[in-house]
């Protein structure tokens, strides 16, 4: 019996290590090939992006021969994407070598050092310049360097159905100058037309940052009180413009003026507003991005070729009219280096790729962005691109950027929670307030300053 | 093999050990290792983003999850799941459809048998989208409902962790279901011939007879029923994703939550080891409960 102990253990350590050594191969360690990450919508119709990076991709390879672009699209709603590349971008064997990064987390990410600095590279590239001042700033950290190149922008503001106000007896330059008159018109909307959703703001966990941005501070930046006090560095709590932005959530949606409730909460709320309720006239006013008719032109996931003369435009106005009159939020995404590929030369060459001139107003065109360089702005091709692109690159001017620290996507996660319990009906919007103060204080040691 | 027969001699002892060497030091590696790291994470306060340098932080994290309303919240669900999906709805189903089965014809028995299987065999996260358009407000349930003129309900939002409760049950029976075919197919038709004969009903046949010749496969049925609901995540992920609010936000949600969307992977990792309590709570009861004797 003996002899055939030991032939079983090598045979089964002979098994093993194999299979041990078969792990350890993992990819991204060739040089020739580049893996290029982005969130891929869960529409399975829209591909816009994919496309323009196909293409993109096709032009780089040619250019460069024996490169092998991998496109890695991440197919999930923006919160699960996020979580995706952070956890590629902790390992060397996993890392992409190029990262569509949301200014949303970035300075976060940063922070993490997951990101390459970019310095080093952008001092010789001298398209850098054609770049606005702030848009350089959306991917710049708290220690002075950047790491992103961004390659648009955006804003907000109401989008409506100029048929359904017609049928509903509204005006066809509406611009409403505070959030009573907002709800007025819902309220019409809702008596007039009882089938049609009369407007929808983005609310909950679901729609993650999409809620926190074009919901909750399109309303909180419309208030007099800010999310962050930049004088003191803190964070707001007990404000009267927090509970009031609440407020107005709540009144959307137990007064059943948005979308129902359990579809307000549902994750593809999101696509599902540009590619089912306004283009089926199932919704009249939308709070929502400047880059929507990125899905109704032709390139898009659900071509509409009459959204032009069917939808119009508005901007947000402030709670009571004060201020400028009117809000905007901006953001935007940037293309950047994970610190653990290596890859890092061959990346950015590739983002030069993207930014050229011809490339870059590409993609404002497609992706119905605002655009951030000068050459882009002034391309023909760009201006004559969307009807509405004036409207909202004037939104800029008065357009605000969230707070660029590291810990604002858990705060986006605390807004987004109160709004889902005011919007479901499990808590008042003083509860919900209160129990957002507890969690930020938490959240950011304590760092907080009470209004 | 012979080895059996050949009395050990102490140094052989460690001899025996040698075959199975290198499985456990493959166990070690690939399962002891991860929770060991994993309760190391759970002791720091780690980031998925947002931070520098992870640091130790001892039991901070587990006194958090015991003030945390959230937590006791997820908690209570988990319970009221898993004893409504696995400990009644999959157990009491499956004994019924098993001992349905013993007596039907054997071309019912194939046609149960199959769509029953159908439901066990569909990866996790299929039978969650199936069964979200199933619940959904404009969904087949109300479909149903409207076309018999029943009142419908909006179930993924009014009773969420009913609905996923529901959608376990289907998910899940089929499991208890061929533990007890097989179970029942033990019984010696003998004694419960003879029960018969002594004039018991069908009942008492049931409680006197069955029920306890099969306590063991109860036991073995209820311990890995109620360990796999525990960890059921996909399923209800892919149907409500813990919401609307947290109402049916079990642990492996929120634990999902914390780690993930909030970013709190020290945090998340202590809640998984909490979990892990659990389940153990529950086998300690159950493996109890199979040593008594009769």
């Amino acid at each position: 019996m003996r002899p055939t102990a030991p032939l079983i253990f090598s045979l089964t350590a002979a098994v093993a290590l194999s299979t041990l050594t078969g792990c350890g191969g993992g990819s991204g360690n060739d040089k020739d090939t580049l893996e290029v990450a982005f969130p891929k919508d869960t529409n399975n119709k829209v591909t816009w992006r994919d496309d323009y990076i196909d293409d993109i991709a096709a032009k780089f390879e040619k250019a460069n021969p024996g490169k092998d672009v991998k496109p890695v699209p991440i197919q999930a709603t923006g919160n699960d994407y996020y979580t995706k590349i952070q956890q590629m971008m902790r390992s060397s064997k996993t890392a992409p070598d190029l990262v569509y990064e949301d200014t949303f987390l970035i300075n976060s990410d940063i922070k993490s050092g997951y990101l390459l600095p970019l310095d080093g590279y952008l001092k010789d590239w001298k398209d850098w310049d054609q770049f606005e001042e702030s848009a350089k700033k959306a991917a710049r950290a708290e220690d002075g360097k950047t790491y992103g190149v961004p390659d648009g922008t955006d804003t907000r503001g109401l989008w409506f159905n100029k048929k359904l106000f017609k049928k509903a007896g509204l005006p066809q330059d509406w611009q409403p100058r505070t959030w009573d008159e907002v709800l007025e018109t819902a309220r019409t909307l809702k008596r007039k037309l009882p089938d049609v959703i009369p407007l929808n703001v983005f609310t909950g966990k679901g729609a993650g940052e999409a809620a926190a941005m074009q919901g909750f501070e399109m309303l909180l930046y419309g208030t007099d009180d800010p999310l962050y006090d930049e004088g003191s560095r803190k964070w707001v709590t007990g404000s009267k413009g927090f509970r009031d932005s609440l407020e107005f959530v709540e009144t959307v949606y137990s007064e059943k003026l948005g979308p129902d409730v359990s579809d307000a909460l549902d994750a593809n709320i999101q696509t599902r507003v540009p590619t089912e309720y306004l283009p089926e006239g199932k919704l009249a006013i939308a709070l929502d991005g400047s880059w929507l008719s990125q899905q109704w032109i032709k390139t898009g996931g659900k071509p509409w070729p009459e959204w032009s003369t069917t939808m119009g435009r508005a901007a947000m106005p402030t709670q009571d009219g004060g201020g400028a009159g009117k809000v905007s939020m901006s953001g935007g995404w940037t293309w950047s280096i994970p610190k653990q590929s290596d890859n890092h030369d061959l990346a950015w060459k590739m983002i030069k790729t993207f930014q050229t001139q011809q490339n870059a107003t590409d993609f404002c065109v497609r992706g119905a962005q605002i655009a951030v360089r000068a050459d882009v702005a002034e391309d023909p091709q760009y201006q004559g691109s969307m009807p509405g692109i004036e409207f909202f690159t004037d939104l800029v001017e008065v357009s605000e950027y969230r707070p660029a620290l590291p810990v604002y996507p858990q705060v986006s996660a605390a807004l987004t929670e109160a709004m889902e319990q005011v919007t479901a009906g499990d808590a008042s919007p003083g509860e919900a307030a209160d129990r957002y103060d507890e969690e930020l204080e938490s959240l950011t040691d304590g760092a907080v300053t009470t209004r | 093999m012979s080895v059996a027969k050949v009395p050990a001699a102490g140094g052989r002892r460690y001899w025996r050990w040698l075959p199975i060497a290198p499985a456990t030091a493959l166990l070690l590696l690939f399962l002891g290792g991860p929770i060991a790291y994993c309760v190391w994470i759970a002791l720091t306060d780690m980031q998925l983003t947002g931070q520098e340098s992870a640091s130790f932080v001892g039991l901070d994290n587990f006194r958090r999850a015991f003030q945390d309303d959230a937590f006791i919240n997820a908690v209570v669900l988990t319970l009221v799941f898993t004893l409504l999906s696995s400990i009644i709805g999959q157990n009491t189903l499956g004994l019924a459809l098993a001992a349905l089965m013993q007596r039907a014809g054997k071309t019912v028995r194939t046609v149960t048998g199959v769509v029953v299987i159908c439901a066990w065999v569909l990866p996790e996260i299929v039978a969650g989208f199936l069964l979200y358009t199933f619940f959904h407000r404009q969904g087949t349930l109300n479909a149903v409902l409207d076309w018999l003129h029943l009142p419908s309900q909006n179930w993924l939002f009014t009773l969420p962790i009913l609905a996923v409760s529901f959608a376990n049950i289907w998910r899940g029976t089929a499991f208890s279901m061929l533990v007890y075919s097989a179970a029942l197919s033990e019984i010696p038709t003998e004694v419960t011939e003879s029960a018969q004969v002594d004039g018991a009903n069908a009942r008492q046949r049931l409680w006197f007879i069955t029920l306890p010749m099969i306590r063991r496969s109860i036991g073995t049925n209820l311990m890995l029923n109620t360990l796999q609901t525990l960890s059921v995540f996909g399923l209800i992920w892919a149907m409500t994703r813990g919401g609307p609010g947290n109402r049916s936000q079990t642990l492996p949600v929120f634990m999902y939550d914390q780690a993930f969307d909030k970013a709190l992977i020290g945090y998340g990792t202590a809640v998984a080891l909490l979990l892990l309590l659990v389940g153990a709570l529950f086998s300690v009861i159950y493996l109890r409960l199979m040593r008594e004797e009769v």
